[in-house]
């Protein structure tokens, strides 16, 4: 009680206690109270939201089906000292853990893994897991040799040693295009199957065009709507807010009507002799058609928090300018533009943010070339079941997207984040 | 905005490219919209318009498409209409069945989502908020993160708890999403809310609560709409999380749109499109209203 009786000199509150403490407690309750009011949707993003993200990150680093599959083989593989081929134990083991994993039908799963660092290795394991059974007795090491002669490749056994270790940085190196060798070593993939790093550098590369062309488009609007008197601002604002408000699919379809070979824009140019009937534009399924998509679905987002920026810069700025004798160029140039530059840094950076992590408008108007990287990790989860190599791209992904979400709160802060 | 008359020649070009440049944006902006709407009433199977209905005659119109949304998927859509008729439609019709999907969804995820994002916003908003910036950043990452990685991770969660496939597991998954949008409009009506009211009301006698729903919660509330309409149009729109989260008995209207798109493309998705317009068009009235009404409401006058 010592800290709450006040000492002689200290101002006191009516119960005798020192004001000072009074005011802490107070302060504390309700420090308390708002972390309450925050604490049922904290706690609800936390587990339906951070948690699953966080779990599905392990994927790409963490993958025990091949130390499940090989469960006997694998502590005795473990001590093998990778010279030559293991001994008759290990074999005896394998063959067991064959015929195990062909009644559990877990073999071909741990084989695809195998799979993905030696190519062609799959067949190997489907092979002599349907014909081990036949195999009551040793020496397994001559039977399977017998069944499939790859069994003596030391790479093979190599392969499946360094992947009965659950924990792996194969998929982030198949995700920046290298992977192991059989002897355990780094090295890039081939030509042909370099896909990952192409596909990042498009993603950037047409993330960047569209913050590029939102800017370019959106700029001249956002000042026109700023500068406007009300009355018509407020009418021209809402055909920028109607396309906000459209469903992306409903965009994304009247785009398929507009730019499809026998389209809008294509019959418009055929009737007024721009182009020949044969000649009609290809510009859906490649990456021009996910460039005007998702330009003019992302645009609201550029002028959105570039109108607000402009709408607090008082018009007599550009008038003291003008009387103290810049002309119109050299006053918009040294004064306009200066106090615009945060909104199109917030308009920027939410653009791109959402460009990154586009799925659908890619999906659908991309075709082949338009595809971002969005597209190939749902090809992995639904497909080719690659969790590892979706988490994997995924993390990528995300670590580049929440570096931009920090420099946003960085420039903009959260809180300053408006809806129109 | 006239010019005057003492501008250069070249401000005065200058002055009417602007104009143009401007209304080719807003003509880009608006027009992939608009076109739905005729091409819905295409009589043609296609996605362009016909000879006819560029000529305007009535024969290159009709409402096939429209029918198409109510009939695709009953047993007996040739049977005359009746109440028989509209019960096969209401049972069996794909459509109507993903439109109910939609809105079932929508309706409880934008309630979960406004609950706790209202009193979440409300304890943000609080003066002695220990670490704002962060709890805030957490709070708002599901609109930041892209939803694939959302929805991937949400298949691997829910398939682990038993809740994929089921309703339950994708108005969780709509909730999650919707919560950013009301946290951030009920925070930014609280940014203008004079909180010497609350300290009059207290003052006057009311005891907290009473202070709560009698002062607070009519101030707040257009806000809290706004957000609740943010919350219910996202979940409405979402497609990605659906298409990871959802079996056949989930399919949302996006998400048939987009099987659609994909798979028999045929103009019922203009039509259905069109429907979706006519929605958010209402959707963003009532949001236009809301503001004014809670602008006049903390007394701030339209400049």
């Amino acid at each position: 009680m010592s800290d709450t009786t006040a000492s002689p000199g200290q101002i006191t509150a009516s119960d005798g206690m020192s004001l000072k403490a009074k005011l802490a407690k107070a302060t504390r309750r309700s420090k308390i109270k708002a972390l309450l009011m925050v604490a049922p949707l904290g706690i609800f993003v936390l587990i339906s939201f951070l948690v699953p993200i966080a779990m599905m990150l392990t994927r790409s680093v963490y993958d025990p089906v091949v130390s499940e599959t090989f469960i006997n083989a694998g502590p005795l593989l473990a001590r093998w000292d990778g010279k030559g081929l293991p001994s008759e134990p290990v074999w005896e083991a394998f063959a067991k853990d064959l015929k195990i994993g062909k009644k559990n039908k877990t073999i071909g799963r741990a084989a695809t893994r195998i799979n993905f660092d030696l190519p062609g290795s799959r067949s190997v394991f489907t092979k002599t897991a349907r014909k081990i059974k036949r195999v009551k007795t040793g020496p397994y090491k001559e039977a399977m040799l017998k069944i499939d002669k790859r069994w003596s490749n030391p790479e093979l056994w190599m392969t499946i040693k360094r992947k009965l270790s659950p924990i792996t940085a194969g998929f982030y190196l198949n995700a920046i295009d290298m992977k192991y060798t059989g002897t355990g070593e780094i090295v890039s993939q081939p030509d042909q199957r370099q896909i990952y790093i192409m596909l990042f550098k498009r993603t950037l590369w047409l993330s960047f065009l569209v913050t590029v062309f939102t800017i370019i488009l959106g700029y001249p609007v956002s000042y026109l709507l700023a500068t406007l008197p009300m009355r018509y601002s407020n009418l021209l604002m809402i055909m920028v807010l109607l396309p906000f408000w459209t469903s992306l699919l409903v965009r994304t379809t009247s785009w398929i009507a507009l730019l499809q070979k026998q389209g809008v824009i294509n019959d418009l140019a055929v009737w007024l002799h721009i182009i020949s009937d044969e000649n009609r534009l290809q510009m859906m399924f490649n990456s021009t058609g996910t460039l005007i998509a998702m330009t003019h679905i992302l645009l609201p987002f550029m002028i959105l928090p570039l109108y607000s920026v402009m709408k607090t810069i008082p018009p007599s700025y550009m008038r003291a300018a003008r009387s103290l004798g810049a002309d119109q160029f050299t006053a918009y140039i040294r004064v306009y533009l200066p106090q615009t530059l945060p909104g199109i840094g917030a308009g920027s950076i939410l653009v791109f943010i959402l460009a990154i992590g586009y799925y659908i408008t890619p999906a659908l108007v991309g075709g082949q070339d338009g595809q971002l990287i969005s597209n190939i990790i749902a090809y992995h989860m639904q497909k080719s079941l690659n969790w590892g190599l979706a988490a994997a791209l995924s993390s990528i992904l995300l670590a580049g997207v929440l570096a931009l979400y920090w420099l946003y709160n960085k420039l903009v802060g959260i809180d300053n984040m408006s809806l129109g | 905005m006239a010019l005057p008359s003492h501008v250069s020649l070249g401000e005065r070009l200058w002055f009417y490219f602007f104009r143009i440049f401007c209304a080719l944006v807003f003509i880009f902006l608006i027009m992939p919209i608009l076109l739905l709407v005729p091409l819905s009433f295409n009589v043609e199977p296609y996605f362009s318009f016909t000879s006819g209905m560029l000529s305007l005659d009535p024969k290159a119109f009709s409402m096939r498409w429209y029918l198409d949304i109510l009939q695709n998927g009953m047993v007996n859509p040739e049977a005359a209409f009746s109440w028989d008729w509209i019960k096969d439609s209401w049972a069996n019709g794909q459509w109507i069945h993903s439109i109910k999907n939609s809105f079932i969804i929508a309706f409880f995820s934008t309630i979960i989502a406004t609950t706790l994002g209202t009193v979440a916003a409300l304890g943000l908003s609080q003066s002695n908020m220990p670490a704002r910036n962060l709890i805030m950043g957490l709070l708002i990452a599901p609109m930041i993160v892209p939803l694939i990685i959302t929805a991937a991770a949400l298949f691997f969660f829910l398939s682990s708890i038993g809740l994929s496939q089921t309703y339950t597991g994708i108005i969780l998954a709509h909730a999650i999403l919707g919560t950013p949008f009301v946290v951030i409009t009920v925070t930014a009506t609280l940014v203008g809310f004079d909180r010497s009211l609350i300290r009059a009301g207290a003052n006057l006698g009311a005891p907290p609560q009473t202070v709560f729903f009698k002062v607070m919660l009519p101030l707040i509330t257009p806000g809290v709409i706004s957000g609740a309409l943010f919350a219910f149009i996202t979940s409405f729109d979402e497609v990605v999380a659906v298409i990871f989260l959802a079996g056949y008995e989930q399919r949302t209207i996006p998400r048939q749109m987009w099987s659609g798109i994909r798979e028999q493309i045929s103009p019922t998705i203009l039509a259905v499109a069109t429907i979706m317009v006519i929605i958010s068009i209402t959707l963003l009235a009532t949001l236009e209203l809301l503001r004014r009404r809670s602008e006049r409401l903390r007394g701030i006058t339209p400049h």
